[in-house]
């Protein structure tokens, strides 16, 4: 008895002294995701303060309770960019999820392996540039003067377009080129679903006499439902984030009213205003909306698609 | 496999064959375009006379790029971002998916770890929070700034770990019986084997501080202290469309230095042109973090 509990005593202590170095090996790591990444979590009472930038975060702020979000409340650009987040991140989610599946099948019947290599090759291709690149790239594009798009679309008779310049098209233009810079990248996951497919399910249906369409219908996609509902579920994160990157490199002010986003209205009244107290307040709410949506994802990833992250 | 030879069957191959070109077209064009005005006359490309080949053929635009300083210096403290940022990420991301990749009763408080982790993946403090703390850890204005805040890449520790789930027990069990530290295991066993996933890893962070643009307008006082990116932003960006009206912006694109621009805009591309072909077998593995069963 005397002994199995000696054992026992001295198992754990070697237990605890086998696992320090696992200990060590985290310690720098967690220390800096503590000061980087949980007090600035802390660092959201900002949102209830009349903070001034001077006097430090945890220093003697002045608490003001919910004025900044009465405040930001009234203020129509605030609404104005909640508005437009949320239209632009609801057609970017759909768009990234129904065009790259299109594309992966599509891709799937091609025959020639050359010719299907090269051509994803070349639609990876946008996603490994910056918008910033992207940005300069699609100003000199679709410029109303001499851009290559207008002058393509002039010889059909069309008038210059302002596509970044005008409310009518800064949304249509912001989507567009979201999706179709990352639709290659997109595609990646599906191909390597499709790759998985049973081949003899395909020779079962020609069998029963399904053309390509029909197998494409009937055999590819109802392969690719588990995948497709993970990567839905899993957008779902993104409603407020209709791309900070992107807008804040192509919007300006004529386009506010139908461009202006969440991020880029922070970054704004946070920064270029030094209204911090004001900013926060605007991130908190994204954050929290954020939270619950991303933990929703996850938890109905993991319910329903069996899906783990460690 | 009989083949149907319907006409229908055989429209759909064209059709298809014509749409992933477009497609594939689509993403091609802008770059050559982009190359084409850089290789251009300024005559030429203010004129809007080149599409996809240079007109009036001339290495004017690269010349003058060759001699602004401002577009080295910033070439180079974005080299040394990458060196240094993907360093400190490489050496964050081992140290922390190895022990976190171990079984509970191997590691017991891994499960509390792996959730001080994943927590700051669900909830977020924000840009204005963010900034104060880059500021009050006397970073801003610093190189530093680039590179620490995000040293510990939680989405990349996350995918590594589960990699290294997957290396074989019976190698690290020998290694045991050998007498070998923990140390000498992660750098001995699982790192040797774990080549392709570092690589994608790797790839991933390169991908991220080569094309980070925000931190460097952020956190730096002054444009001489710029990366790549932020310093093109200041070029390629600011100056065209802040501000200005349809009027303004037309006259402007009269007068611009756009064969510069390109040239720039290429110039700092071909870093990730030359890069993404190699690495292309490797994304897949990255892009769904954690794993489906069943």
């Amino acid at each position: 008895m005397l002994q199995t509990a000696q054992k026992t005593s001295r198992g754990k202590k070697h237990w605890f002294h086998k696992e320090i170095p696992f200990h060590l090996m985290l310690l720098p790591a967690v220390i800096l995701v503590f000061i980087y990444m949980y007090v600035p979590m802390a660092g959201l009472v900002i949102a209830f303060e009349k903070f001034i930038p001077a006097k430090g975060l945890f220093g003697d702020q002045k608490w003001i309770g919910w004025d900044n979000f009465i405040y930001l409340y009234h203020l129509p650009g605030a609404i104005n960019a909640l508005r437009n987040t949320v239209i632009i991140a609801f057609f970017k989610i759909v768009l990234h999820l129904l065009i790259p599946v299109t594309v992966s099948i599509l891709l799937n019947e091609v025959r020639s392996a050359a010719f299907r290599r090269t051509a994803q090759t070349l639609i990876y291709l946008p996603h490994f540039l910056s918008w910033i690149i992207m940005g300069g790239i699609l100003i000199d594009l679709l410029s109303p003067s001499g851009g290559l798009i207008n002058n393509f679309l002039g010889l059909f008779g069309i008038e210059p377009i302002f596509f970044l310049g005008s409310n009518k098209y800064f949304r249509f233009t912001l989507i567009s080129t979201d999706v179709w810079k990352e639709f290659g990248f997109n595609t990646i996951v599906y191909l390597a679903a499709i790759t998985n497919i049973d081949p003899t399910q395909y020779e079962a249906a020609t069998i029963d006499g399904a053309n390509r369409f029909q197998r494409m219908i009937h055999v590819t996609l109802p392969n690719l439902r588990m995948i497709i509902v993970l990567m839905m579920v899993l957008s779902l994160g993104n409603v407020l984030n209709a791309g900070f990157d992107q807008v804040y490199n192509l919007y300006s002010k004529q386009v506010y009213e139908s461009g202006d986003i969440l991020d880029t209205f922070i970054y704004r009244v946070g920064l270029i205003d030094a209204q911090f107290g004001v900013a926060t307040a605007m991130g908190m709410f994204k954050s929290l909306v954020s939270t619950l949506f991303i933990s929703v994802s996850y938890f109905a990833a993991y319910k329903f698609a069996d899906y783990r992250i460690f | 496999m009989v083949e149907s030879k319907h006409w229908s069957a055989r429209l759909f191959v064209i059709l298809n064959y014509l749409i992933i070109s477009l497609l594939a077209l689509s993403c091609l064009i802008p770059l050559i375009h982009v190359l084409a005005v850089s290789l251009s006359s300024s005559a030429a490309a203010t004129g809007g006379l080149v599409v996809l080949w240079p007109v009036d053929f001339t290495l004017e635009s690269y010349a003058y790029v060759a001699r602004r300083a401002a577009f080295w210096r910033s070439m180079l403290i974005s080299l040394e971002r990458v060196i240094v940022g993907v360093g400190l990420n490489m050496l964050f991301c081992i140290v922390c998916a190895y022990p976190l990749s171990k079984e509970r009763q191997q590691f017991r408080f891994r499960t509390a770890y792996a959730w001080y982790f994943f927590i700051t993946m669900l909830v977020s403090g924000g840009l204005i929070p963010l900034y104060m703390v880059v500021f009050q850890t006397g970073l801003t204005g610093t190189f530093w700034s680039l590179v620490i805040p995000g040293a510990v890449p939680v989405y990349n520790i996350i995918l590594l770990l589960n990699f290294f789930r997957q290396t074989p027990r019976e190698l690290e069990e020998a290694a045991i019986m050998d007498g070998a530290s923990q140390w000498r295991i992660l750098w001995q066993v699982y790192v040797p084997t774990s080549t392709a996933a570092l690589a994608t890893v790797a790839l991933y962070s390169t991908v991220y501080h080569w094309n980070e643009w925000f931190n460097g307008i952020l956190y730096l006082s002054s444009p001489d202290q710029y990366p790549l990116q932020s310093y093109l932003r200041t070029i390629v960006i600011d100056m065209k469309l802040t501000n200005m009206g349809a009027n303004d912006w037309q006259a402007l694109a009269l007068v611009s230095d756009r064969t510069v621009k390109c040239a720039q805009i290429f110039l700092a591309s071909i870093p990730m042109l030359i890069l993404y072909p190699f690495l292309q077998r490797y994304f897949v593995k990255g892009l769904v973090l954690g794993s489906v069963k069943g």
